[in-house]
């Protein structure tokens, strides 16, 4: 046995290496330089504290209402675009996309001037039925749900798209409906990918700034969801503000663990 | 109530037009090469596929007659084992049978009940809890089977179902594929590529050529009588049933043939024409098979020239051109036809 490994092609180059190692690093250092800062000895009651309890039970909350409203109309419209004749989805696939490279500050004023007191739809909400949506609880969760909703939908398309028709035939022949062949047959098939989806989609929701505060405001209790709290503590109370980068940034890994089938281990 | 369909459909320059009738408790192969339209045939009949032209009717009811009616898969009384089964991943092979029963409104115990006594007919019922994945290709088809007989269909639609299985396990699951074909009281229409498994199952064959019906009829007059080339090639088996004690096989047409491997019980014998040779006097030596037969008929085909020869039993023979010649082959004619022991091969049925 030799201690060194024999190399087919040389050593790696250093022009490549030495930036590879540097990115590296900047994309780690930051992460566990908030571990470090982090109050451990504290972080128990600082998470039951008033502010960060509060702001960890909207946050959660909201995103889990957020990814329910995802579910219910983003599994259909995944469906619809993978399996519906309807003319043009080419483009109707390309809009759905659209908020996901939006700025998430963009998506809440284009909320706000819809759905605004005196928006297109808004102002009828509040003339008829009396609602009003932004800078409410609700507004929280439709601006993380407008984030979140391309990623579900994006994940269930794809994986209903490699589900082989063929078996919705096979239900059919059996006397299934379409409704009763997607309930019984497709969707337990494609359950990893809407696992994924959801999963993916709370996350989104979960770490939403940019249109939350566009249109629900920063009203603590009600609107301040946790990335909203970490921006505010900041400046009065940065302890506060790393340990709901802590949480924050322990649920991002979760999900990259939970996920990890799908999205890290590359083709081997 | 007769099945009757005129089926035509017109898609990506490809035209099919065929008509077809099927009784009750009859065996309709549709036999063709790849590309001929028997998958989308069958399509049409499974209401999986809407006809451009032409009409599906079953008794009273119509199925398809455009452009005003179509009644879509879900709402025809039909079974459909395909070629690949298509059994659901995420249910049991229980569940899978009972799905039907369970789609058309049935109770969840009735259902079950149900599919229990299918799965045991078919010889699986300890398999009942198994996912699809688990089970072999036989059982598989065995399951996809039982799924789509659970319902009561009155129009079984069976495509290539032994495509998928290899070679000793298809020799099984044809024989009981056969029995369960035998007993079912409704309409069955079996689409394959395979003239075997099309002269076995059938009672009737449809050969199918570039979307038309090129020719029908029993499989002994098929075979017998070949339209084209095509189906000279494809369907020129002698096929006999017959009863096996060993290498001994009495044919239930009368004659006697020897086979190389014993078998026993109800079988079916089958030879190419090409094994049959043709000999103006009784031949000495190796063959184990030899009759005296009288020339009915000589036909040119595309390479070689296939002989009907009526005897105990009739058989068809396939020889080159120069044979013709030495033997001087009149219809009428006297000879000896031998087949080598080995050529002959037993299917249990």
């Amino acid at each position: 046995m030799t201690s060194t490994r024999r190399r087919a092609r040389g050593r790696l180059p250093v022009v490549l290496v030495l930036p590879a190692v540097i990115g590296l690093a900047f994309l780690l250092v930051p992460l566990v330089g908030l571990l470090v800062r982090a109050p451990w000895s504290t972080l128990p009651e600082r998470l039951a504290g008033e502010s960060v309890g509060q702001a960890l039970r909207l946050s959660l909350v909201c995103a889990s209402l957020a990814t329910v409203v995802c579910l219910v109309l983003g599994v259909p419209l995944a469906w619809l675009l993978a399996r519906g004749d309807v003319p043009g989805r080419g483009l109707l696939r390309a809009l759905v996309t659209v908020p996901l490279v939006l700025p998430p500050v963009v998506g809440g004023v284009a909320l706000l001037f819809v759905l605004g007191r005196r928006g297109l739809l808004g102002q009828h909400l509040d003339a008829w039925f009396g609602i009003s949506l932004p800078f409410t609880t609700a507004g929280v969760v439709l601006a993380e749900a407008f984030v979140a909703m391309p990623f579900l939908v994006i994940s269930v398309e794809g994986a209903l798209r490699a589900a082989d028709p063929r078996y919705e035939e096979a239900a059919a022949t059996l006397g299934a409906s379409r409704w009763l062949a997607f309930r019984r047959v497709t969707l337990p098939s494609i359950l990893p990918g809407v696992v994924a989806g959801t999963v993916l989609c709370w996350a989104r929701a979960l770490g939403e700034f940019g249109a939350t505060i566009t249109f629900a405001g920063n009203f603590p209790g009600e609107t301040t969801t946790m990335p909203l709290a970490v921006y505010l503590a900041l400046e009065s109370d940065p302890e506060s503000a790393i340990v709901l980068s802590v949480v924050l940034l322990l649920v991002s890994v979760g999900v990259l663990a939970a996920l990890r089938d799908r999205w890290i281990s590359g083709p081997s | 109530m007769t099945l009757h369909a005129n089926l035509e459909v017109v898609r990506d320059g490809f035209r099919l037009g065929a008509e077809l009738a099927v009784e009750p408790g009859e065996v309709v192969a549709l036999l063709g090469p790849n590309g001929a339209g028997k998958t989308t045939a069958l399509r049409a009949l499974a209401g999986l596929l809407p006809l451009s032209g032409g009409h599906i009717r079953l008794g009273g009811q119509t199925w398809d007659a455009p452009p005003d009616v179509f009644r879509p898969a879900e709402r025809r009384p039909i079974g459909v084992v395909f070629q690949d089964y298509l059994l659901f991943a995420h249910l049991s092979a229980l569940e899978n049978v009972a799905f039907g029963l369970r789609a058309r409104g049935v109770g969840r115990a009735v259902a079950r009940a149900e599919a229990a006594r299918w799965l045991d007919l078919v010889g699986l019922a300890e398999h009942a809890k198994a996912k699809p994945r688990t089970l072999s290709g036989g059982q598989a088809q065995r399951v996809a089977l039982a799924r789509a007989l659970a319902t009561g269909p009155e129009l079984l639609l069976l495509d290539e179902p032994l495509a998928a299985l290899d070679a000793a396990t298809r020799l099984h699951v044809r024989a009981e594929l056969g029995r369960h074909l035998h007993d079912y009281p409704g309409h069955t229409l079996l689409v394959t590529h395979d003239p075997l498994d099309a002269m076995v199952l059938a009672d009737r064959l449809v050969v199918l050529e570039h979307g038309a019906i090129v020719q029908q009829g029993t499989p002994t007059e098929v075979a017998r009588r070949p339209r084209t080339d095509y189906v000279a090639d494809l369907v020129g088996l002698n096929l006999y049933r017959g009863t096996a004690h060993g290498t001994a096989v009495a044919l239930d047409s009368g004659g006697t043939l020897t086979v190389a491997l014993p078998v026993t019980g109800p079988v079916h014998v089958v030879f190419p024409p090409t094994a049959v040779s043709l000999h103006p006097e009784n031949p000495a030596g190796s063959p184990r098979n030899a009759w005296r037969v009288t020339v009915a008929g000589i036909e040119q085909h595309a390479h070689t020239t296939r002989v009907r020869l009526d005897g105990v039993p009739p058989v068809l023979a396939d020889i080159t051109t120069a044979t013709v010649a030495d033997l001087r082959l009149q219809p009428g004619d006297e000879l000896w036809a031998a087949v080598k022991a080995t050529e002959v091969h037993a299917y249990p049925s």
